[in-house]
């Protein structure tokens, strides 16, 4: 009962000079303004300097790129930071956005307490509480390799990060074999899984191991020929070559270019998928068959490592098919869509119309945005579809895809020698295929639009009124 | 890990051998699937014999959650006793209530108030779809379907607040009980209950639209585990289990209690695919047919607790003195339909008001049997499919 025996006001009252006190109430009042801002628009403020920060850097990092030129030291120490701070902020969004795209799927709310606003705070609550949880390494675990294999399976999607595009200028090695650093990064990704299966030294964290080693044998075959396809059709590894050359308008990117890239597109979204144990294709992590897969033994700061490199990975194979497939960072609008009065504004020569211009015909904000879309459907299909078993995937990537994926080949190269691009064939093809795909796209909408009208009706009047995530 | 299961399962070691497969030679693995294992439904243990992926043989061990609970019973009045009987089953206490009381009116020779059979069989029916509501939604988790779960728990919320405004309790009931049932429902809770099933109705066809006919869905339990209609009787399987093998057998039908014979209802039984809306590869008595048969028993339940509200009559719903109950020297086995089977209650008396012996027969106990016979040589990932869609409740497994 001691520390009653004086108030704590009397105790704790600090001796302050009066200019110290100045001070406290100038501090005080900027936080009175501060704080209902801060209170009232968490998320937007915190993902807004994110988001500042990411691009203030870099920006930073292309303007010193002009006066330093690309291989300088300064140059590359900002743009490397500005590609990590965005790579490790993917997962702290994504598994956010993953719970509510999730709870919406399963009508619930999803998280809604931490930091306010829909729960926005909610990874970092978890990550912090992660961090803080024991450090096991079970006793009859192969430590060393127990304790590698998260960095393993992490490092490479990062580093993935350095040869993928955000725009023309935006990468920060623009290299001619980028498509290939970034498959070859996925492809370490499996390693650190099969060791972290092996490590740990039980056996259905073996189980989880080999079924990972099973799946990139089946996976990798279909979709590098996937790959291929754009490859061929621009005669070129380098993603900004890829990039630039969709960038007249909707209709010219290249999975509406041939009814081979259309069904090349699809086949790789789908062997992407497999490629990052996204559902249906996450039989290593199995929770009903091999309890946790690989992640069995892992607690902790490991374990949420594993996570990182899941959600970086996603957006990696989501990004990759943008810019090969989806237009890159184009924007739909083609410039010779463009109104003259408009574009008389917009093809000036100040700052203002280059922003302009990044927005509306392209820029990392639509290869940002294009490639979240890719991602949320990546979640979309992961809450609604069963999970297929080990010898259906095998099954279906190396009897069905991979002979497929050959004929695609095939088929794109004879496109490609035959039908040259401006031919009528060619055209027709660009526009049924681009025009069935926005036809597709706006019907969805018009369902989702539909569906929000009459939500009671679709949910059910009993459930509307008991439970609140109906 | 391999020394207890040394232990406990030494018949199993004995043909462990070296299988060789051209060159590459290969080594079987025993491994523990549970009693701590997210697929297993509690603390199920199934020791798989494998080789890789492939289950050359599942053996289950039970045991984990054995509570006494049929010694209890020969040390309690029957009155006392309703409680225990909720623990056995405990998704469908409810039915578990009604075997036992049945049991000891048949022996103590009582009469059920009208009103009471009525209510019986709606709560029976209502715990029959909660019951199946948690089949289907963890046979969406076992084969990795998430969603379907909570759709699934999202229902059964609302049947639970239905028991729960007629006694208080949502898992447990203690409802049903010797004599009739413990109290009448409150007012307004028929339309309560009707407004419940003209919106659970529609929701069984988008469980179907999401899960059942989906083709990932069908291409994992088509033509698994496949239960021939003589080996699902010879191995005494009940219920959907056996209803999904083609038997056309329901107890409600061919011995009725508490009124069922005044009832108009199908018996949904496994059909060939092709037929209506079944996929084309599903084969009579696989897992599929086992999770459709119970889709489409809570049809029939939503059936029957229509007709059911619509015929009950007023009047007393508990009979007197069943409370002072005494047994007279004699036995009784009564079984009834329980969501997983016929839930069966032995009970002798020997004049006093306490049992000589309670003896419970539990379906999930018969149907977990045929585990060891159809999981041979089948994946994993089908052991996970098979279990499920067996629907064992290890409660009342190991009782």
């Amino acid at each position: 009962m001691t520390q009653f025996s004086t108030p704590w006001v009397e105790r704790n009252k600090p001796n302050l000079s009066a200019i110290e006190k100045l001070m406290v109430g100038v501090a005080m009042s900027v936080a009175g303004l501060a704080a209902p801002i801060l209170r009232r628009f968490p998320a937007a403020i915190f993902f807004g300097a994110v988001a500042g920060g990411v691009v203030g850097i870099y920006l930073v990092a292309l303007l010193s790129e002009a006066f330093l030129g690309e291989y300088h030291l300064l140059r590359d120490i900002l743009a490397v930071t500005g590609v990590s701070l965005f790579a490790a902020h993917i997962p702290l969004f994504a598994i956010w956005w993953e719970r509510k795209v999730a709870a919406r799927i399963q009508s619930r709310m999803g998280p809604m307490r931490v930091g306010g606003w829909h729960g926005w705070a909610q990874s970092m609550a978890d990550g912090i509480k992660l961090i803080a949880k024991e450090d096991l390494v079970p006793a009859a675990a192969d430590a060393a390799l127990f304790r590698l294999a998260p960095y393993v399976t992490l490092i490479p999607v990062v580093i993935a990060f350095l040869t993928l595009p955000f725009g023309a200028h935006w990468i920060f090695r623009n290299m001619d074999v980028g498509l290939l650093v970034i498959v070859a990064m996925l492809g370490v990704e499996v390693v650190g899984v099969i060791m972290a299966g092996w490590g740990s030294n039980s056996k259905w964290t073996v189980y989880g191991a080999m079924r990972e080693a099973c799946q990139m044998v089946s996976y990798e075959i279909p979709m590098g020929i996937s790959l291929l396809l754009p490859v061929l059709t621009i005669g070129s590894l380098n993603l900004v070559q890829i990039g630039d050359a969709q960038a007249g308008g909707w209709h010219t990117w290249l999975a509406f270019q041939s009814p081979f890239m259309f069904v090349a597109a699809v086949a790789y979204y789908i062997t992407s998928l497999a490629s990052c144990k996204r559902a249906p294709f996450d039989l290593p992590e199995s929770e009903s068959e091999l309890v946790a897969g690989f992640l069995t033994e892992y607690s902790g700061i490991r374990w949420s490592l594993f996570f990182f490199a899941e959600y970086v990975a996603m957006y990696i194979v989501a990004a990759l098919a943008v810019v090969l497939f989806f237009g890159g960072w184009s924007s739909p609008i083609s410039p010779e869509w463009i109104p003259d009065w408009m574009g008389r504004f917009l093809f000036a020569d100040n700052a203002a119309a280059r922003a302009a211009q990044g927005l509306i015909l392209g820029g990392p904000i639509w290869m940002v945005v294009k490639s979240f879309f890719l991602v949320f459907v990546q979640m979309w299909v992961r809450w609604t579809l069963p999970r297929i078993r080990i010898d259906q995937v095998l099954y279906s990537c190396i009897q069905v895809l991979l002979p497929l994926m050959l004929v695609l080949l095939i088929g794109q190269t004879l496109w490609v020698l035959w039908v040259p691009e401006d031919s009528l064939l060619a055209m027709v093809t660009r526009i049924a295929l681009s025009s069935f795909t926005g036809l597709a796209g706006l019907g969805a909408c018009w369902i989702i639009f539909k569906a929000r009208l009459k939500k009671r009706a679709l949910v059910g009047v009993l459930a509307v009124e008991q439970l609140p995530g109906a | 890990m391999a020394d207890t299961v040394l232990e406990s399962a030494p018949d199993l070691l004995m043909d462990i051998d070296r299988v060789e497969q051209g060159d590459v030679e290969t080594e079987e693995l025993l491994i523990n699937m549970g009693p701590q294992h997210p697929a297993t439904h509690g603390v199920l243990r199934l020791v798989l014999r494998a080789d890789g992926e492939m289950v050359i043989e599942a053996v289950p061990h039970i045991g984990y959650l054995h509570r006494c609970a049929e010694k209890i019973g020969e040390n309690l009045q029957p009155y006392q006793y309703i409680p225990y009987t909720d623990r056995m089953d405990y998704l469908a206490g409810m039915n578990n209530n009604q075997a036992y009381s049945i049991a000891v009116e048949r022996i103590a020779g009582m009469e059920v108030p009208e009103r009471a059979q009525y209510l019986r069989v709606i709560f029976a029916e209502l715990n029959r779809i909660a019951s199946h509501l948690v089949a289907f939604g963890t046979y969406g988790l076992d084969i990795g379907a998430f969603t379907a779960f909570l759709y699934s728990f999202r229902e059964r919320e609302m049947v639970l607040d239905l028991c729960e405004a007629a006694c208080g309790a949502r898992l447990t009931y203690s409802y049903i009980t010797i004599g009739g049932v413990h109290d009448d429902v409150p007012d307004g809770w028929f339309d309560r209950c009707l407004e419940f099933l003209d919106y659970f109705d529609p929701k069984i066809d988008e469980y179907n639209q999401l899960l059942s006919f989906n083709q990932i869905f069908v291409k994992r339990t088509a033509k698994v585990g496949v239960v021939s209609a003589e080996d699902a009787i010879a191995f005494g399987l009940t219920g959907p289990c056996l209803r999904g093998s083609g038997v056309k057998w329901d107890l409600r039908k061919s011995t009725p209690y508490d009124g069922y014979e005044k009832f108009d209802f199908d018996i949904p039984i496994g059909r060939p695919g092709g037929t209506d809306e079944i996929p084309h590869s599903v084969v009579v008595g696989d897992s599929w047919c086992r999770y459709y048969v119970r889709l489409e028993e809570m049809k029939q339940s939503v059936n029957l607790i229509r007709q059911a509200i619509r015929n009950c009559p007023e009047g007393a719903t508990l009979a007197k003195k069943n409370k002072t109950v005494k047994l007279p020297d004699d036995e009784v086995y009564v079984e009834i339909e329980n969501p997983r089977g016929q839930l069966g209650f032995y009970i002798r008396g020997d004049g006093s008001s306490i049992p000589a012996r309670v003896k419970a027969r539990g379906p999930s106990f018969c149907n977990l049997s045929i585990v060891r016979h159809i999981s041979n040589n089948c994946l994993i990932a089908d052991v996970a499919a098979i279990v499920g869609s067996l629907d064992v409740v290890m409660g009342e497994v190991d009782r």
